[in-house]
């Protein structure tokens, strides 16, 4: 009855074969399966334990899972590859959709297939001639640099395809300069507070035991974590371009960054704003946040992020900045409802509103103000400068 | 000496934990490749009970690690016994000072903290790093280099390497994406809650006092909670609460005792906003469904 290992090289190469089957057909289902697991297998597969379908399959289904979405697919893919119908049947279970496939993935191919087609304009509205647009952001360009023009000019009414570019590059530097600021500070803040005793004894040695030169424990100061949701519905659309530029400067400078864009639906998309191929990275973002309009659901989004993303990306150090005209086509009780919840969570909630900006705007939308009693600083966001004033708030929090 | 997966089995019930298959198999395949075990599941499956078991079926020590943020080596690995040192050094003064700093950095004076203890037992214990998750990633990556070589090295005093080699699980609530690394080092269990039929056996085995139908309606009834829209979903550990504080009222046949039944749901609903939720309206149909 003991499982003792067999020496594998007796089991033949029909298995050693099949088995590099099967662990090529995990790899194609985005299973990470290496030389050692299947080595390991090929142990297993000499023991008793193979003789039946109803004991391997456990035991190599907890040698090759990494993870609970390769937990629920697992079985499928097992049954389909040793179930009799071999190899062919592979290309089905590969190809079809399971719901622990995120729905971002499915995005990212939908993605590939579109650029095929023919790459997305990573600015929608971007006109065809832009020179014939109205004149009357070019007066605020006297007498100022470009870049300080720019940075004043709402984002609706920067159209010249150059000006935009130079618009998303400042957002992306002005993410990066609010990271390194935020962590300067850090550095000048750290003062021991504790008594590093083995470091002291250690000195002390020389000194006869009587610790004169003290070793203190500087405390690691953790940089705020930031989690941005982008609201990309219609209503918001004059703006998206010009905040998933923002996103993207925002991932790719704090390394503990989260970011999620809703319009109907909740999408977390920091791992494709991780792209080092900046224009890649934002035509990408840009093709999702196009969304399939709809109208913009930001109280049962919220409530997906509060119940599958919050535990996840979201502790005590946590900023979330929602990005949001307030417009919600949901009920506005279910959006004050999650807000608490969030507003639980963590330490403090940033709403951002272009809308702001206009002149003569108050927070008339039901939503918005179901949501604003939650929300710790409400403030505009429709020019760069106005996202520049962020940045001592966020260095203040603690 | 590799027990069969029907042994674990079977040695799991004699201790008191009912197991499935699939768990008895992540358990017979740790001894088997010598790897780790990573256990995932929602707070209250029990994923701690499964090492507790482990232990016990081998009659092996515990040696438990909760993790935390901020753990660090001194709290993890070892520390130096710092009042002894001063002593040692006072008593020593005028000493060579390289004989005394010999003297105070030997064993006689090292303090070990689960990870050390754990690799230096004559016996293999069983080391239970209990939610992983909440370790930072640095002490994950140090885990993780202790996991594959089994050896420490203390500046002060060399290297020490296993004198034998630790059960190692690993449980993690998923507030935090593990590395890669790490869970291709180790087995892979998710534990999902026990089936109504198991929760029962598990009630049974636990409050060996309780009637078998008491315990098959309550694992129902709770089976039938954890399908409503709950913030926090009752555990097996919920369930014996419950269970044993039926039994103490006398309750035989939970459709005898609705107002019982519901005020005693505060043993399975652990946040006001649940108990609201759950009515005396819903616990009613719910008790009709099941009982």
């Amino acid at each position: 009855m003991t499982a003792q290992p067999q020496d594998t090289s007796e089991l033949g190469d029909a298995v050693g074969r099949a088995l590099a089957g099967f662990a090529r057909a995990l790899r194609d289902n985005g299973f990470k399966v290496g030389l050692a697991e299947t080595r390991d297998a090929l142990r297993i597969l000499g023991t008793a334990a193979a003789r039946r379908s109803s004991s391997l399959k456990p035991a190599l289904r907890c040698l090759f899972c990494a993870t609970h979405s390769d937990w629920e697919r697992f079985d499928a893919i097992f049954d389909a590859y040793w179930g009799g119908h071999g190899m062919r049947s592979m290309q089905t279970v590969s190809g079809t959709p399971t719901e622990s496939r995120s729905s971002l993935r499915k995005l990212a191919e939908a993605n590939a297939r579109q650029q095929q087609a023919g790459s997305p304009d990573h600015v929608e509205r971007r006109p065809e001639g832009d020179g014939e647009h109205p004149a009357d952001r070019s007066g605020r360009r006297e007498g100022a640099s470009r870049a300080e023009a720019l940075a004043q000019a709402d984002m609706r009414h920067v159209v010249d395809p150059d000006d935009i570019a130079q618009a998303h590059a400042l957002a992306a530097r002005f993410a990066r300069a609010m990271r390194a600021r935020l962590m300067r500070r850090d550095r000048a803040r750290r003062r021991g507070r504790r008594l590093d005793l083995r470091r002291t004894i250690h000195r002390s040695i020389s000194h006869g035991g009587t610790p004169l030169e003290l070793v203190w424990r500087k405390r690691k100061i953790k940089p705020l974590r930031l989690v941005m949701l982008l609201d990309a519905s219609g209503s918001m659309s004059l703006y998206t371009a010009f905040f998933v530029r923002f996103l993207h400067g925002v991932v790719d400078a704090f390394r503990e960054a989260e970011a999620f864009v809703f319009h109907t639906r909740l999408v977390h998309v920091s791992d494709s704003l991780r792209d080092r191929d900046v224009a890649r990275a934002v035509d990408r973002l840009s093709l999702m946040a196009q969304g399939i309009g709809g109208g913009t659901r930001i109280g049962e989004s919220l409530a997906v992020f509060n119940q599958w993303h919050a535990k996840r990306v979201i502790n005590s150090r946590t900023a979330v900045m929602i990005v949001s005209d307030g417009y919600d086509t949901g009920a506005p009780e279910r959006l004050g409802q999650e807000m608490r919840r969030l507003r639980q969570r963590c330490r403090r909630i940033i709403w951002l509103n272009p809308l702001i900006g206009w002149q003569g705007y108050a927070p008339q939308a039901r939503g918005m103000q179901a949501a604003l009693p939650y929300v710790d600083l409400f403030a505009p966001a429709h020019n760069i400068e106005s996202l520049a004033a962020l940045e001592p708030y966020l260095a203040r929090i603690r | 000496m590799t027990l069969t997966r029907e042994t674990i089995a079977d040695r799991l019930a004699e201790v008191g934990y009912i197991a499935d298959r699939d768990l008895a198999t992540a358990l017979w395949l740790m001894d088997f490749l010598k790897r780790p075990l990573l256990l995932e599941g929602e707070a209250g499956v029990g994923k701690t009970e499964v090492a507790k078991a482990l232990a016990a079926l081998h009659g092996a020590e515990l040696i438990r690690l909760q993790c935390y943020e901020g753990l660090d080596q001194n709290a993890a690995l070892y520390e130096w016994n710092y009042q002894r040192q001063l002593l040692a050094i006072k008593a020593r003064e005028g000493e060579d000072a390289d004989l005394i700093e010999e003297h105070i950095f030997s064993e006689k004076f090292l303090l070990e903290r689960p990870l050390l203890a754990a690799i230096r037992r004559p016996d293999p214990p069983v080391l239970l790093i209990d939610e992983v998750d909440r370790a930072d990633e640095e002490f994950e990556a140090f885990l993780l280099e202790l996991l594959s070589d089994f050896q420490v090295s203390i500046p002060e005093l060399g290297t020490i390497t296993a004198t034998s080699i630790p059960r190692v699980v690993l449980t993690s609530n998923a507030t935090r994406e593990l590395s890669d690394a790490l869970r291709r080092r180790c087995l892979y269990h998710y534990v999902d809650f026990p089936d109504v039929e198991r929760e029962a056996r598990i009630v049974l085995t636990r409050l060996p006092g309780i009637n078998t139908a008491l315990a098959l309606q309550i694992a129902n009834m709770v089976a039938a909670i954890r399908k409503e829209d709950l913030r926090k979903v009752p555990g097996v550990a919920e369930t014996l609460d419950w269970a044993a504080t039926l039994a103490g009222l006398a309750v035989q046949d939970l459709r005898q005792a609705p107002e019982a039944v519901h005020d005693t749901l505060i043993c399975l609903l652990k946040t006001h906003e649940d108990r609201s939720r759950l009515t005396r309206e819903v616990t009613d149909r719910l008790l009709g469904k099941v009982a």
